[in-house]
């Protein structure tokens, strides 16, 4: 059950993550002693809790359980809730693979394997900040619009917050998700491999509203975002897609936006690269040509062959990848529920299929609803697990048509060498006889 | 953006809800209110920092040379960038890696990467030095940019580097980018016996 390589250990040293993919033991009474006994196993780890298995499994005596026998926690004067204390390893995390040697300019991703809805919780959404994370008093912040505008303005959050507000669900995905796995395996869960991913309702207001009372001058085709951290993050963005549906948000899962997630004020860009959706957003400067910042020449660019880069690749292409089971579990055999989930930046989800053989043959999965545009869709598939070795993986197809292609498929048309942007592969994991899960792209 | 092609819907694919939308959620008009309060350019000069990089608009008055950079870098760089920006315990090299781009190992570096000499500007004055953002003076901003260019090989011993001459430096990667054409891969939706 547990990786040898290149592991946290508080990652793999981990019960719960396995004990989630156990699914309780089919029961055969005509099978040998050493199925048995593994029974027993299995029954003690799941108690009687056999619903979905095939036979009788006998369950122990009951005693009532302390829970009962006295008072709880009392409820608090005032508090905020966490999570189970035997929930605790349930945390973002940096990746183990690719450390950098400071943690300012850095990030943290989500630990997918744990996300059992759509809806990231917001302890939990990935990070990505340039130079750490301010907490920006409200009261003090101001946004300022101006360039290319016949009134430049500023507003304070209380004046954001008076605008009707308009809610929606987006994911978000970092355009370097999945950069230390794409021709060999590196990092062995799918928070690794796949956690600079997150999703939820995101709360604020048209970003065209405010541009529309600044009033955009004629040839107004470009604005430039930054943000009010230390790094002063910029990226500039079309005005095609910011009048079509960016919003100012200033919320997200029904409460103020954590500081990490760009308290109080970011852009949000839905469906395009997760860096262009600048926090702690101070001023948008309305112009007619993009800025060409460090953010978007040196950096959030793919190369290319010949030597060349790709520049002002926004969009997250439609993607998919199997979190249940996924690097790092141990299965049993019998009835497994594959579960993953299926995003694409360019629409709505409109099939998942999933393989059981490394992608010679591929079935239809169920999509859980609501399907919704450039939002997280979860997708499900029974597998009645023999026991034999298996690479499972999924693959997406978008409301446009486009099917998630195959790292080899990418590899026709870009560089795969260095830190390689925007990895929306088919991603599989294989399983051995013994069920353990790996990582198995190649 | 991308012609809409019938997808075949599987059998036995069972698509619940997926008609749902957002868009019944979005009052689509904007209210008529305004509540910005109009500012004057003088205002909101201190936080007008940026560099419009392809032509430096935007470079304030000011100007440096490699000496002075060599000594500005000297005294709050080295920490982190080490020795002639060569790596530092924070930092991996920002010299050198021109050329590296058709090998298998692209080395980034300002002079490699960078296609407009302003880039070095916006980015140092926004951003560095790291434990102190946006506390040197345009001088300075110059003469470090100065210093590093002149390490990469890209402007002589004697440079100064000012709102007019950071322009005209010639960086190796400026013609190096091409703007987004994806979708560029053309996966088929194989069911059985693909590969
Ligand atoms: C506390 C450590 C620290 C100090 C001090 C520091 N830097 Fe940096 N610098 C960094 C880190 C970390 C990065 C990478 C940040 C990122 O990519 O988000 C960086 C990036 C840069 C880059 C971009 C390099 C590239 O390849 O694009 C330049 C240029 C730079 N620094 C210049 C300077 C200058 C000039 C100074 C001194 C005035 C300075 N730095 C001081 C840590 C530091």
């Amino acid at each position: 059950m547990r990786q040898k390589i290149g592991v946290d250990s508080a990652l793999t040293d981990d019960g719960l993550h396995a004990r989630r993919a156990v699914v309780p033991a089919a029961t055969d009474p005509t099978e040998d002693s050493g199925r048995r006994q593994f029974l027993r196993r299995g029954t003690m780890l799941a108690g009687g809790a056999l619903a979905g298995g095939m036979g009788l499994a006998r369950a122990a005596p009951l005693d009532v359980p302390e829970s009962n026998k006295g008072f709880g926690k009392p409820i608090a004067e005032n508090d905020y809730g966490m999570p189970s204390k035997f929930e605790s390893k349930v945390k973002r995390r940096r990746t183990d693979i690719l450390k950098n040697r400071q943690n300012f300019s850095d990030w943290s991703m989500t630990p997918l394997q744990d996300q059992l809805g759509t809806v990231t919780p917001n302890g939990l959404i990935y990070e990505r900040h340039h130079n750490g994370t301010p907490d920006i008093d409200p009261a003090t912040h101001k946004l300022v619009i101006h360039g290319m505008v016949r009134q430049p303005l500023e507003f304070s959050m209380a004046d954001l917050m008076r605008y009707p507000s308009v809610s929606k669900f987006y994911f978000m995905e970092c355009s370097g998700n999945g950069l230390t796995d794409w021709l060999k395996p590196a990092s062995t869960t799918v928070q690794q491999t796949h956690g600079l991913l997150s999703a939820g309702q995101w709360t604020g207001i048209p970003v065209a509203w405010l541009l529309d009372e600044a009033g955009l001058e004629p040839g107004a085709s470009w604005a430039l975002f930054e943000g009010g951290d230390g790094s002063g993050h910029v990226r500039s963005l079309p005005m095609k897609k910011l009048l079509d549906d960016c919003l100012l948000v200033y919320a997200l899962n029904g409460e103020m936006l954590r500081p990490e997630n760009g308290y109080p004020l970011r852009l949000f860009v839905p469906g395009w690269e997760g860096n262009v959706s600048v926090k702690w957003l101070r001023r948008i400067k309305v112009g007619d040509k993009p800025w060409h910042t460090r953010g978007e020449t040196a950096r959030y660019t793919d190369p290319m062959p010949d030597g060349k880069w790709r520049q002002f690749s926004f969009e997250m292409e439609c993607k998919s990848v199997v979190t249940r089971p996924s690097g790092g579990m141990t299965i049993t055999p019998g009835m497994q529920e594959i579960q993953g989930f299926a995003w694409s930046g360019n629409g709505k989800i409109k099939a998942v299929d999933v393989t059981l053989d490394g992608g010679k043959n591929w079935q239809g999965a169920v999509l859980e609803g609501p399907v919704m545009d450039m939002s997280l869709t979860r997708f499900r598939y029974r597998w009645d697990w023999k026991g034999g070795p298996a690479t499972i993986a999924s693959r997406a197809v978008d409301s446009t048509g486009y099917v998630q292609p195959t790292v080899q498929d990418i590899q026709k048309s870009r560089a795969i060498v260095g830190f390689v942007q925007h990895h929306n592969g088919v991603f599989p994991w294989s399983v051995n006889a013994n069920g353990e899960v790996k990582n198995a792209i190649a | 953006m991308r012609s809409l092609k019938v997808v075949s819907i599987l059998t036995g694919l069972l698509a619940i809800a997926a008609c749902a939308t957002q868009e019944t959620q979005q009052p689509v008009a904007r209210p008529d209110v305004k509540f910005g309060k109009p500012i004057a350019a003088a205002d909101l000069a201190p936080w007008n920092i940026d560099v419009r990089t392809p032509d430096g608009v935007g470079l304030p008055a000011g100007r440096g040379t490699v000496a002075e950079g060599k000594t500005v870098y000297e005294a709050k760089c080295t920490v982190c960038h080490g020795v002639d920006a060569k790596g530092g315990p924070v930092y991996g090299t920002m010299v050198g890696g021109i050329g590296s781009f058709k090998t298998n190992t692209r080395v980034l570096t300002p002079g490699s990467m960078y296609p407009y000499a302003p880039i070095l500007f916006d980015y140092i004055n926004r951003a560095m030095p790291m434990d102190k953002p946006q506390s040197l003076s345009a001088n300075e901003v110059y003469a470090v940019s100065a210093y590093i260019l002149n390490l990469n090989g890209l402007i002589p011993d004697s440079a100064v580097m000012d709102q007019n001459s950071l322009v005209k430096v010639q960086m190796p990667n400026r013609d190096g980018f091409i703007i987004d054409d994806r979708p560029d891969t053309q996966a088929v939706r194989c069911m059985t016996n693909c590969k």
